[in-house]
């Protein structure tokens, strides 16, 4: 039995090696024994925290702690990195429950931990503390379900709009605070499950309004909020591993949601009240679409191009993931290599469905993470490109962005694929992309339109480069 | 001493010392900070282990399950107690373990 200082050094501990998991995420290289640093910091957590004196539950606690590691193991090992956004949706939610049962349980029980008045009662800066630790927990639930489902497919990804909606949430949110306050006020069940529901409700009506491709953010901002909760009911238990830990992720996930807004440039404010990726305005305005000349080509002259370029940069969208075509991009990427074309990738900081899902699922296809470059890193070069191969990615290079005031992406950062020599477009159709915008770069005279699946396009290239 | 000098002694002790709870606001702000500090030095090209990993991290909350479901005799807290348990469970080790898959794809040029 370990004294209580004892417990809070070992707690220091671990807090010390958790961040260490997290600075060694600064190259690819550290990244691994960062993680063992992470695992270890919480092993030494969860153990002191077992031979405490009021932990003495250890057959259930153990089978507890068996059944959900096993489901969560079986679910690391099996999961396809394309759905690794829809995962840690998933996973933010069980945190947030857990964050939930454990505030439920303390108001049930409070002398178990240590945090009864002499009356048996809560106190006060318990009660504000519980308070958060709810709420946040239980918006961080059920919003985390909703972007779970829109991700993994089971609800619409569109945003589902109505009249009114934001006045709603306003109430709601009005009601939840004062539900809350009286909960502070009094301690009693009622006002507090009044705030429990409320809350719960509030996480699904602030997801639903907003749409598929926006789910990078909201990945991010529920990342932080499940670190808030984390931190709250670290307040409750006046545990300041609890207080650490969710201080850095709810500081990692904030600094995520800020980034991917920037890149989008939209505002945290504009993004949560939704509704973005509806209908296509250009469509919706009633303007005639003017018909416009565009070059399109085979696989075959795409091989020709591609072959007798020194340099060509890839750049990868979200459509890559959904048509597969990662693998046989890879194929094709090594045969140009073995021909001495220099080939780069070049990433935009929301292509995929979370941040950095791209370079995660170009690392799953064996594509060596040096040849992988961020839009800072490449824009330079790309005028000193030859050939620009863009697949399955279109508002992330629309020149637009730079050079029309106009236009709704007016301002957001992009990949200057029209910079290149030559540009070849591997797309399905015409169609727009998510934001609903024609892409001036279709109709440019170094571009080439390649009508094609990606996967099948990639596959139709390797063949023609032999 | 009388028990009024002593009462006067005790209150004087509680109001040299602060209250716990400042201390864990410290904590919290100081822990943001090097949060903020930490998580800007990593590499964009690692942002979905990023998020995986802090999700393992934020499954910290199994210390306040763990307390939830110690006692020996059971009852709704306690219960209530060994589902989170187990929630964070699921978390902690699929959080990791999916991290570590991941990380071990990324390479070099060979």
């Amino acid at each position: 039995m370990l004294s209580a200082n004892m417990v809070e050094l070992a707690y220091l501990v671990a807090s010390v090696l958790i961040i260490f998991a997290l600075k060694g995420l600064a190259g690819p290289a550290s990244a691994r024994r960062g993680n063992m640093f992470g695992m270890l910091g919480m092993g030494i957590a969860s153990l002191v925290t077992l031979q405490v004196d009021a932990v003495q539950n250890y057959a259930w606690i153990v089978a507890a702690i068996g059944v959900g590691g096993l489901i969560g193991g079986v679910v690391a090992r099996r999961v396809p990195m394309t759905h690794m956004p829809q995962t840690v949706a998933f996973m933010h939610s069980l945190v947030g429950l857990a964050a939930v049962l454990i505030a439920v349980s303390a108001c049930y029980d409070p002398v178990a931990y240590g945090i009864a008045n002499h009356e048996g009662g809560l106190y006060l800066a318990s009660r504000i503390e519980l308070f958060f630790g709810t709420f946040i927990g239980a918006i961080t639930f059920t919003a985390s379900l909703i972007a779970f489902g829109k991700l993994q497919g089971l609800l619409s990804g569109r945003p589902l709009a109505f009249s009114g909606q934001h006045m709603l949430n306003l109430l709601l949110g009005i009601v939840m605070i004062a539900a809350g306050i009286m909960f502070c006020v009094s301690g009693a069940w009622l006002p507090f499950l009044i705030m429990l529901a409320v809350a719960l409700v509030l996480g699904v009506l602030l997801i639903v309004p907003i749409g598929g491709a926006d789910m990078p953010v909201i990945v991010s901002m529920l990342n932080s909020y499940s670190g808030w909760a984390a931190a709250g009911i670290g307040f409750t238990l006046g545990n300041n591993m609890m207080i650490v830990a969710g201080a850095l992720v709810g500081s990692s996930g904030a600094i995520l949601s800020y980034i991917m807004c920037k890149a989008m440039n939209r505002s945290l404010f504009n993004v949560l009240l939704g509704g973005f990726g509806g209908d296509a305005p250009a469509a919706a305005a009633g303007g005639v679409v003017v018909e416009r000349p565009v070059k399109s080509g085979a696989a075959e002259d795409a091989a020709f191009l591609i072959s007798n370029a020194r340099s060509v940069v890839i750049i990868p969208g979200y459509g890559l993931a959904v048509a597969r075509a990662q693998h046989a991009l890879k194929e094709m990427v090594d045969v140009l290599v073995k021909q001495g074309v220099d080939v780069k990738f070049a990433i935009h900081p929301v292509a995929g469905r979370m941040p950095g899902h791209m370079n995660v699922l170009l690392a799953e296809a064996d594509v060596p993470y040096d040849i992988v470059f961020e839009m800072d890193e490449i824009n330079s070069e790309m005028a000193d490109t030859d050939v620009a191969l863009i697949i399955g990615a279109n508002d992330v290079v629309n020149p637009a962005a730079k050079t029309d005031p106009s236009s709704p992406i007016y301002g957001m950062p992009i990949i200057e694929a029209s910079r290149a020599r030559h540009v070849i477009v591997v797309k399905r159709s015409l169609a727009a992309g998510y934001a609903g915008l024609d892409n001036d770069l279709f109709y440019m005279d170094q571009t080439m339109m390649l009508f094609a699946d990606a996967k099948k396009a990639c596959e139709a290239i390797v063949q023609a480069l032999d | 001493m009388n028990v009024d000098a002593v009462q006067n002694a005790a209150q004087a002790a509680q109001d040299s010392t602060a209250d716990p709870v400042i201390f864990s606001i410290t904590v919290f702000v100081l822990a943001i900070i090097v949060g903020y500090h930490v998580v800007w030095n990593v590499t964009p090209a690692l942002h979905t282990p990023l998020m995986s990993v802090t999700n393992a991290i934020s499954s910290i909350i199994i210390v306040g399950a763990l307390l939830a479901a110690g006692p020996v005799e059971m009852n709704l807290a306690t219960v209530l107690g060994l589902i989170a348990v187990g929630l964070a469970s699921v978390n902690i080790f699929g959080g990791f373990m999916v991290t570590q898959r991941m990380l071990a794809m990324f390479k070099k040029r060979t």
